[in-house]
């Protein structure tokens, strides 16, 4: 009986390890935009792609694979400091730079693919 | 007097979780010093109220971080496609949003919640409109826009919500 039950606590760390890959796979999309995107204001979008969905990978994957113990307690205070602090900061950077005067590029932005770039 | 209680209560968990001790009498001592210590330096500087006590409130936030965590999910997809893509096709925009919930808190978590969406970020905010940089005009929608403020007002507790 007990032998093709699944092992539970296999599958535990499976799906804590996928979700940390997960959330590393968009922390490194989130900087892949801050360098690929023209002007502040659009990077800021990209940075904000680390700062929450990656976050809730990594620290969801990080809780699961700590299970029951007070460090899944301490990493979900993380999480709710971080909601409450990563907008504020971001809204107080987008600000800045607005009261500052820095005008933010608009219409249609195409870049080239890099094919027709490289001309061969 | 509810106040001091509850903040009394919220940082007594917050040390036990945060520090892990229950059997050190001189730390857990310790604790308990500087837990009064705070509650009394809160209570002469008179901020003991249900600003900087919030959490009760925070109960009744629950459903709505639900929906955000979605609506965060969605959008972050979104925009990974835009960056992932070879040829990059941007189309930026400032717009202006008018639907806001009435009351300083409300406003409060909209302007966060807009923040926190990938893809839309509250530059500036006045008495009555909030300036919203977008990164791709679909996320432009009104609609879009009126639905969080909806559910924004009602997390915060207003009674009329006329939009």
């Amino acid at each position: 009986m007990s032998e093709w039950l699944p092992d539970l606590d296999m599958i535990r760390h499976i799906i804590a390890g996928a979700m940390m890959f997960t959330g590393a796979v968009f922390m490194l999309i989130g900087s892949l935009g801050v360098l690929r995107l023209p002007d502040f204001y659009a990077r800021i979008h990209a940075a904000g792609i680390t700062d929450t969905l990656a976050t809730i990978l990594l620290l969801g994957g990080m809780m699961l694979s700590s299970g029951l113990t007070q460090t899944t307690a301490k990493l979900a205070l993380v999480g709710v400091f971080l909601f409450l602090t990563s907008p504020t900061a971001t809204h107080a950077v987008a600000n800045a730079a607005h009261k500052a005067g820095i005008k933010p590029r608009l219409g249609t932005i195409k870049s080239p693919h890099p094919r027709d770039v490289e001309g061969s | 007097m509810g106040y001091k209680i509850l903040l009394t209560a919220t940082l007594a968990v917050l040390w036990l979780t945060l520090s892990g001790y229950f059997d050190k009498p001189l730390l857990l001592s310790l604790g308990v010093l500087s837990v009064f210590i705070s509650i009394g330096v809160a209570w002469r500087m008179r901020i003991l109220d249900n600003e900087s006590v919030p959490y009760l409130r925070m109960f009744a936030l629950l459903p709505y971080w639900g929906w955000l965590a979605v609506e965060i999910v969605k959008s972050s997809i979104t925009i990974s496609a835009v960056i992932l893509r070879p040829d990059m096709v941007l189309t930026p925009r400032l717009i202006r949003v008018k639907t806001l919930p009435k009351s300083s808190f409300g406003r409060t978590l909209f302007a966060n919640s807009i923040t926190l969406t990938p893809g839309t970020v509250s530059v500036d905010l006045d008495d009555d409109e909030i300036i919203v940089h977008t990164l791709i005009k679909e996320m432009t929608a009104r609609e879009d826009f009126v639905e969080m403020a909806r559910r924004c007002a009602k997390a915060a507790g207003e009674k009329e919500i006329s939009f």
